[in-house]
């Protein structure tokens, strides 16, 4: 799994000639190798570029369905600057709406300066913050499963079960404070738990393909969660035809840092303490040298002794729980009760977020933060510029496949890279279904 | 000494397979007494077999309802008698999963329609099966294309997603059924070529590109539906859609003739597809081909087998099919586009193959499967069970979990399933 490149050195340029080679050669050495990387187009080179790819793609979208400037076009002869400005002013205008979607306003500042509220300059990051959250933890939960060899495509079920249990502790059970934020935090990730570890015990003990059992994982939480939520007597707001619960007691909710409105929530917080977690188990512990290892090999982990079932079952577990966690920071956080679509597209972006993090948690915090700011900007475009929201998917499909193919992003910008090389950029984060 | 382990392992897992099997039996016999049986209203639940204006009408059956649970909940728990002591042949073990699965639907159909009015029936509910399993079963049939010759196809929902939406656009904007048709089918064959592009020619994770390719497309049929398909619904999104055509003289067999030969086009192309896809496979040189390819690209390349160019063409014959799935849902049912429409059907389409354990016809019974108990759930849907809507969608998925996990255990992809070929 660990390729030559995913730690920015690329192996074949460092591990090159001999051991014994003297301590300046060395030095000399470990020069070219940072040279190459850059040109060679290491790990950061490459994902810089295949944004900017993504973006470019992602500009001929917004340019060429847009009425005014295939109008524009359409007299391309008559005259060129006109169609080429409407396609500029047309790409500006989202791109830079989403900009200060996501990031920064420059408005702010002005308003700032004439007795506005400073904090407003930071409202757009801590909306990215805020979308990157639940993100996080989902991509956390897929990528656990994915460094001990599994396929969770059922983060959206662990999503609803943790959901489902925050939502009743939320509201049902009166306790002080800070303890109420507590208990539901961890029931939100005991409920996802039970449901990713129901996955691994199956596949443990019966072989049942993961991948089968989290799709239809999903469509069982989706149904119990409207059921539930259908009932009056269970989750249903009592006077009400709508599947929504009621709102979470105000003990419960999680209390937000530096004041209305640009505010960072506990649940970032919250969030990156289990990236690091996740960091700590996978490279620290015992069970997560045990985690990697079935990954990697599942039949050399069980002649080493380890019990690969075992593994299984736990790294759902924890994959299971810190989807749970995901559910718990959307409804603590920001949506404060439960409906019967507030699992959103939580599960599926954890995939794309693991990917595009190479499965590790540094990796799945950037990622996510990158798709939290285009979430949040995507959302001002669609506001500005009516731009629809969905280019956000577009924009996040790209830019995987792109960091996916370093050979394709090579040849778009002429980068010197070796046939060895691209085979270690494809090298897997997930495998095949024999796994 | 490896070898022998190895067997005698094998052997203990057929041993607690025949075990769980049997268990699994027996909870679905128990199921149907103490459930169905037990909690069945009064009287009797009635079946008809025809349609209104049918040529020969088969007379309704009236069966008294708790009784028949009983009868079937019996027949099950000797079926897993007879499972766990004496039938152990492929054969056998295919006819019981068969009866089982059955019983239960007839159990359940017994429980839900006892003592009520509206009859059930049954042409109707298997007209439903049949053709709400298309997409998923040509979804499957492009799965099976693909990861027969060694290329993994999690794109299948997008292959439906995009075949749809360019069904609809074609065939609304220039009124040509047909062109809808094809367009849809290229549509299909366009994801299954960049599929294979990046799979094989940028050796991108397989997995990674499938999910990549669904999220990418979701993200574009959505961005021109918003952009393009309801500012101008008009133009864009009000296609026409296929008539039945019904077979002359076996679409007027009683029972098997509407279910089977009085259907739109895409019913026909269907079972072709199947036939194709099985016959392919496992009856021609080019299957073995494939299956080489699938299992042992090195050992095939030696032979002199084109490796990467098969996987290309597999996935492309591929893609065309899955496009015309999704095509169905537009052109061949509601006319018009939605977002998202293929709602997932790709994945169940993905689950069905490896429920089906890679085969075609595997994949076919378990795509039916899950076309069954969707026309079972708007079926009890519309006679007021006393019962959540919620929790009878549920059944087909939990049936699944059940059946993946006490049925059919531990399935092995082919070989070379997910790994990309570089010759050494």
């Amino acid at each position: 799994m660990s390729g030559p490149s995913p730690d920015g050195h690329p192996g074949q340029a460092t591990g090159g000639s001999g051991t014994a080679s003297p301590a300046a050669s060395r030095a000399a050495e470990y020069g070219r190798a940072v040279i190459t990387a850059i040109i060679e187009g290491n790990q950061a080179v490459v994902t810089i570029l295949a944004i900017f790819a993504a973006l470019v793609v992602g500009g001929l979208i917004i340019a060429f369905s847009d009425t005014t400037v295939l109008h524009a076009w359409g007299s391309f002869f008559s005259a060129p600057g006109a169609a080429l400005s409407a396609t500029w002013n047309s790409v500006a205008a989202a791109y830079s709406a989403m900009f200060e979607g996501a990031i920064f306003s420059p408005g702010t500042v002005a308003a700032a300066f004439h007795g506005g509220s400073v904090g407003a300059i930071f409202y757009p990051l801590s909306e990215t913050a805020s979308k990157a959250t639940p993100l996080i933890l989902t991509g956390l939960s897929v990528a656990v499963a994915f460094r001990a060899g599994l396929f969770n495509i059922g983060a959206a079920s662990q999503w609803i079960g943790g959901g489902i249990i925050v939502a009743y502790l939320g509201f049902a059970v009166s306790l002080p404070p800070v303890i109420h934020v507590v208990v539901c935090v961890l029931g939100g990730f005991a409920g996802g738990a039970v449901i990713g570890w129901m996955v691994g015990e199956l596949k443990a003990r019966t072989g049942a393909h993961e991948v089968i059992v989290t799709i239809m994982l999903n469509y069982v939480m989706y149904n119990l969660l409207s059921y539930l939520l259908g009932s009056p007597s269970l989750l249903q707001l009592p006077g009400q035809a709508n599947l929504v619960s009621p709102n979470i007691a105000a003990n419960a909710e999680l209390p937000h840092v530096g004041g209305p409105p640009p505010q960072v929530g506990v649940g970032f917080l919250i969030a990156l303490a289990a990236a690091a977690g996740v960091g700590w188990l996978l490279q620290r512990s015992t069970v997560g040298f045990e985690f990697r290892s079935v990954g990697a090999n599942p039949s050399a982990s069980r002649s080493a002794g380890m019990s690969v079932e075992r593994t299984w079952a736990l790294a759902m577990l924890i994959a299971g729980g810190l989807a749970g966690l995901s559910a718990a920071t959307v409804i603590q956080g920001t949506d404060l009760s439960l409906n019967f679509q507030s699992y959103g597209t939580y599960g599926i972006d954890g995939i794309t977020v693991a990917l595009l993090g190479r499965a590790r948690p540094a990796g799945v915090v950037l990622a996510a933060l990158l798709f939290g700011a285009l979430r949040a900007g995507g959302t001002i475009m669609q506001v500005d510029t009516s731009v629809p929201v969905d280019l956000v998917s577009v924009l996040q499909g790209l830019i995987v496949l792109f960091v996916a193919a370093p050979p394709l992003i090579r040849a778009i910008f002429r980068l010197r890279g070796t046939r060895a090389a691209g085979v270690a950029g494809a090298e897997a984060v997930a495998k095949g279904w024999n796994g | 000494m490896t070898s022998l382990a190895a067997v005698q392992a094998r052997a203990g897992i057929s041993l607690s397979r025949r075990v769980a099997t049997a268990a699994t039996f027996l909870a679905f016999g128990l199921v149907n007494i103490l459930v169905f049986g037990a909690h069945a209203h009064h009287g009797d639940a009635t079946f008809t077999f025809s349609l209104i204006g049918a040529k020969v009408t088969v007379p309704p059956l009236h069966v008294p309802a708790a009784l028949g649970c009983y009868v079937l909940g019996a027949a099950t728990i000797a079926i897993a008698a007879a499972r766990l002591t004496v039938l152990d042949s492929v054969a056998a073990r295919r006819v019981m999963i068969g009866a089982v699965l059955v019983f239960f639907a007839i159990s359940l159909l017994l429980w839900a329609d006892a003592g009520n009015e509206i009859p059930v029936n049954i042409v109707v509910l298997l007209q439903n099966t049949l053709v709400g399993s298309i997409p998923l079963i040509l979804g499957a049939m492009a799965g099976c294309m693909g990861e027969r010759a060694g290329v993994i196809n999690i794109a299948i929902e997008g292959q439906l997603l995009l075949g749809a939406f360019a069904a609809a656009v074609v065939a609304s904007a220039l009124s040509g059924l047909w062109l809808g048709l094809v367009t849809g089918s290229l549509a299909g064959g366009l994801v299954g070529l960049v599929l294979a592009v990046f799979a094989i020619r940028f050796l991108v994770d397989q997995i990674i590109l499938g999910v990549v390719l669904n999220l990418l497309i979701s993200g574009i049929t959505g961005y021109l539906y918003d952009r393009l398909l309801v500012p101008d619904a008009n133009t864009f999104n009000s296609a026409p859609t296929f008539g039945a055509l019904k077979v002359p003289a076996l679409g007027d067999i009683p029972i098997i003739g509407p279910v089977f030969f009085d259907s739109t086009i895409f019913l026909y192309i269907t079972y072709a597809a199947v036939i194709f896809v099985q016959v392919g496979l496992f009856s021609t040189r080019w299957g073995l081909r494939v299956r080489a390819v699938g299992e042992h690209p090195t050992a095939a390349d030696t032979v002199g087998i084109r490796v990467l160019g098969i996987r290309y063409w597999n996935l492309i014959i591929g893609g065309l099919l899955a496009g015309i799935g999704g095509a169905w849902m537009t052109i061949g049912s509601v006319g018009t586009f939605n977002k998202d429409m293929s709602s997932g059907l790709g994945y169940i389409a993905l689950a069905a193959l490896i429920f089906g354990r890679w085969t075609p016809l595997g994949a076919t019974a378990a795509a039916l499967l899950f076309g069954f108990s969707s026309a079972l759930e708007s079926f009890l849907g519309s006679i007021n069970v006393p019962i959540s809507p919620y929790l009878l969608g549920m059944t087909p998925y939990v049936a699944t979990i059940i059946a993946v996990a006490g049925l059919v255990g531990r399935v092995r992809a082919p070989a070379a399933d997910g790994k990309p070929y570089v010759r050494a």
